[in-house]
């Protein structure tokens, strides 16, 4: 009797199992009929992948630069992973070249008016869409007026057109106003309220690419969410998008320098997770991943496929100078003296930063085209990371000299962040840093989303901040410790400073403007407006199969004109 | 039968608005917003994007505004995936977790209801504690560990499996392997307790006591039994399972619903939580329904009120 039991379950088992064998081939099946075209034997096995592409003669460069992008809208556009997408599938009017100089991109020359108030652009003969049809100046208009329109709400506006003249009209619905004028099919003249000398670096800022006015107004802001919609004038165009999984690019045929472009697709895949991102590089199926797993660093620190590059953005601590005892600069001093920058950027973050001696690092261009770090405080770095034990010393003087020798009397204070990459690890690191001076410092880890409003307004005592650079003009980042921006979080409000910042904005003249901008960091620097910590690094992972790409202080990857070696 | 349903339906009705409601205003209650980024945008191009998805407008304004656009089956555009509509993020992401939920519950089914009866026939035998330990390291082995190490051995070191993605039979392995491991070891204890109280049945004596063959007392009186603890809690666990996870669907790459739950959540895209809830709890309900039904079918002496 119990023999007989047994055998009946182990056959009813073994049914079980087949049926669920059939189950899965069954799943495949479907699985094979819903996605035909993309799924065949071959390409199932991943390792096989590139040689698919291979196999058909096609040369697809594979990379993952983030997740899935939240908008791939020129207009709408505010994060670097989608940047790096707009960059290979537009071309705005100018380029920047391997070596951050302008460049023309649809506008072949330009030119500016003597008072500096009214450029002029004169487009490439012949210019497409990728669909074919013909790119006019009039694309251009119709693209820059869009970003001022408030039913679309771009965030850029302001800060790529609210120097041309009637950006205010604009920007409450009068999108006629923006002076912006196609005075032939190629040549396009923007007239500025006040003169911009950086003005051609915002010509080839991503938000000011030119959409087609028929494709957008057909579908709204759809158009932007599905390949077959997203016409664009770049070297590529999307001819796939899987959300979650893959936008694959093709090259454009009608892009005015095919001819140079080697590759016939980039597959940017959308891989959130680093880790993922990493297995996905060592199967060989990704060439290139922005998404390197912290852990991993110090095993690949060395390695020929691990690169550091700097981009142009500061890690920099908040601190908020309406509370006491922050109001005064002797007290926001001695906490910036008594960080040890090197340690903090070569060790806890691993050497993927690197210590700041002041807030405008490497990346920004003076305005004569030289590295604006080198002529700052006339060569001499602000703080001398290398001397720590210096640092310390003048930190304990300067807070006796407030008034808290030894930290006697200081409040207990509250550093505020979100736990993201280091932040966590800095975070404990000040807490130890600052107990040298005798203050006791509490951290407060807050969410990303509630973290960004409450430091906004202000709700905190020292905060972590950080900023990088839309483009490369100092006034980029100097503008954010002026008294009124939106993004002065430690509200720093100094008269001298906003005045220095003003002339910079109104003066024609080069030297002066360079003068004003070096006094402005200055006195940021000398009144501790805030604690730049450490320069930001892009750290990623490329295999040498990769040719003719270069990586840019904005955060790109340029993969345009790149190849890849057998 | 028919009155029950309708019944339950009615019910149903009345826990999904109470379940948007509440999730209404305590997504609103939480600090933050979908329009903050680290940088600042200005405060023209905020009130712009306020005014244009209705959030300058009072809040219980904006609830109503909410609940009768969703009585027309109109949840919204995503406040962060510009140009998408609620209902196509669904729609396009939904299939895909699915899909894949879908396979692991079979294959949780069909591994879990055998073994746990064998573990419940050669209850106290080498076999049976085989399976109790390994069904003890399903249920306390979280899914990340399973897919890291998944990825580690048979993604990266041997190259057997490809990696990301969800376009072949080879890519459903490791995932189904990651999301069926807990259930699958649920089910087998589920199956092996309850299995081993039919089987103490006098009922259970009556039939053998009849003479009748041991397959047909363990498919048609024990088995049938057994199973229903099973349903119960299959149910809410396929309704889970198909909504994606958000852990696997990281790891591997698969364009699911999984993750639109989080990022949602993380990014404040107030009209995707609502949508994602309302979709995810109108499952549940759904499933606890169809779960009375079959238990009706399986054991007809349950009567549904």
């Amino acid at each position: 009797m119990k023999k007989r039991v047994l055998a009946l379950v182990l056959t009813a088992a073994m049914i079980l199992g087949l049926t669920a064998c059939g189950g899965s081939e069954g799943t495949a099946s479907t699985e094979d009929g819903t996605t035909a075209e993309a799924t065949t034997e071959e390409n199932g096995d991943a390792a096989e992948s590139t040689e698919v592409a291979a196999s058909t003669g096609e040369k697809i460069l594979s990379v993952q630069v983030g997740p899935d992008p939240e908008t791939i809208d020129p207009a709408l556009n505010s994060a670097v992973d989608g940047g790096n997408m707009l960059l290979h599938a537009f071309e705005c009017l100018l380029a920047v070249d391997q070596d951050g100089k302008l460049i023309p991109g649809q506008a072949e020359s330009w030119e500016t008016s003597e008072d500096g108030l009214t450029w002029t652009f004169h487009l490439r003969d012949g210019l497409k869409w990728s669909d074919g049809s013909d790119l006019t100046a009039n694309d251009f208009v119709y693209s820059w007026k869009r970003v001022c329109d408030p039913m679309v709400a771009a965030p850029y506006a302001e800060t790529v057109l609210s120097m041309v003249a009637g950006y205010e009209e604009a920007i409450a619905g009068d999108l006629d106003a923006l002076q912006v004028a196609a005075t032939d099919d190629q040549t396009l003249v923007v007239t500025l309220n006040a003169p911009c000398s950086y003005f051609g670096s915002l010509a080839a800022f991503a938000t000011l690419s030119p959409v087609q006015q028929a494709t957008v107004e057909a579908n709204g802001d759809a158009w932007a969410t599905a390949a077959e919609t997203y016409i664009s004038n770049g070297p590529f165009y999307v001819s796939e998008w899987v959300p979650g999984s893959h936008i694959l690019m093709s090259k454009n045929p009608y892009y005015w320098n095919a001819d140079a472009i080697k590759l016939d697709g980039i597959k940017w895949n959308l891989i959130e997770d680093a880790n993922a991102a990493y297995s996905a590089y060592q199967t060989g199926e990704v060439l290139m991943i922005k998404d390197v797993p912290t852990e991993e660093i110090p095993s690949l620190t060395g390695s020929s496929e691990f690169y550091v590059d700097p981009i142009i953005g500061t890690y920099y601590l908040s601190l908020n100078i309406d509370r006491e005892p922050f109001n005064d600069a002797k007290v926001r001093k001695a906490l910036s003296l008594a960080i040890d920058r090197e340690y903090v950027a070569g060790t806890l973050m691993q050497g993927t930063y690197t210590a700041a001696s002041n807030l405008m690092g490497p990346g920004w261009i003076d305005t004569d085209g030289s590295q604006f770090m080198d002529n700052a405080n006339g060569g001499q770095p602000y703080i001398d990371t290398t001397n720590f034990e210096a640092n310390l010393e003048e930190a304990k003087q300067l807070l006796a000299e407030a008034g808290y020798p030894d930290g006697e009397g200081f409040p207990t204070i509250t550093y505020s962040t979100n736990d993201a990459g280091y932040h966590k690890v800095v975070a404990e690191y000040l807490q130890q840093a600052w107990a040298e001076l005798g203050i006791d410092l509490q951290v407060d880890i807050v969410e990303w989303a509630s973290f960004t409003p409450m430091r906004r307004n202000g709700d905190f005592d020292a905060a972590r901040n950080g900023w990088v650079g839309d483009y490369s003009d100092p006034s980029n980042m100097l503008d954010l410790f002026y008294s009124t921006n939106g993004n002065n979080d430690g509200k720093f409000n100094n008269a001298e400073y906003d005045a220095a910042m003003d002339v910079s904005r109104t003066t024609l003249d080069a030297a002066e403007r360079s003068e004003a901008l070096h006094k402005a960091e200055d006195i940021l620097m000398e009144e501790a407006g805030c604690i730049p910590v450490a320069y930001y690094n892009d750290f990623w992972l490329q295999s040498e199969k990769i040719t003719g790409s270069w990586h840019s202080p904005y955060g790109y990857w340029y993969f345009m004109y790149a190849d890849i070696a057998e | 039968m028919l009155k029950y349903v309708a019944k339950r339906i009615g019910l149903a009705i009345v826990t999904i608005w109470a379940v948007a409601t509440i999730t209404f205003f305590l997504m609103n209650m939480v600090p933050g917003g979908p329009f903050l980024s680290e940088k600042a945008i200005s405060p023209q191009a905020t009130a712009a994007l306020e005014a244009k998805y209705g959030l300058d407008k009072p809040l219980f304004q904006q609830y109503l505004t909410y609940i009768m656009d969703a009585l027309h089956g109109d949840f919204g555009d995503s406040l962060k995936q510009r140009g998408r509509t609620v209902m196509d993020i669904i729609l396009m992401k939904f299939p895909v977790s699915a899909r894949l939920g879908g396979v692991s519950v079979l294959v949780s089914l069909l591994i879990g209801i055998p073994l746990g009866c064998i573990a419940a026939l050669k209850r106290g035998k080498f076999l049976d504690s085989l399976i109790s330990v390994v069904a003890t390291c399903g249920i306390a082995v979280p899914s990340f560990v399973i897919c890291t190490v998944l990825l580690y051995f048979l993604g990266v070191n041997l190259q057997l499996l490809p990696t990301m993605g969800l376009t072949s039979w080879k890519h459903y392995i490791m995932p189904v392997m990651a999301l069926s491991f807990y259930p699958t070891a649920y089910i087998m204890r589920l199956m092996r307790s309850s299995m081993l109280d039919v089987l103490g049945q006098d009922y259970m004596r009556t039939a053998r006591a009849k003479g009748l063959s041991g397959g047909v007392i363990l498919f048609k009186h024990a088995l049938r039994n057994a199973v229903l603890p099973v349903v119960t809690y299959v149910g809410p666990m396929l309704a889970y399972t198909v909504t994606g996870s958000f852990v696997v669907e990281k790891i591997f790459t698969i364009p699911g619903l999984g993750g639109e739950f989080i990022k949602a959540i993380n990014g404040r895209d107030y009209t995707l939580i609502m949508g994602t809830t309302i979709f995810l709890a109108t499952l549940i309900i759904i499933m606890n329904v169809v779960v009375d039904i079959v238990y009706k079918i399986v054991d007809p002496r349950i009567k549904l009120k």
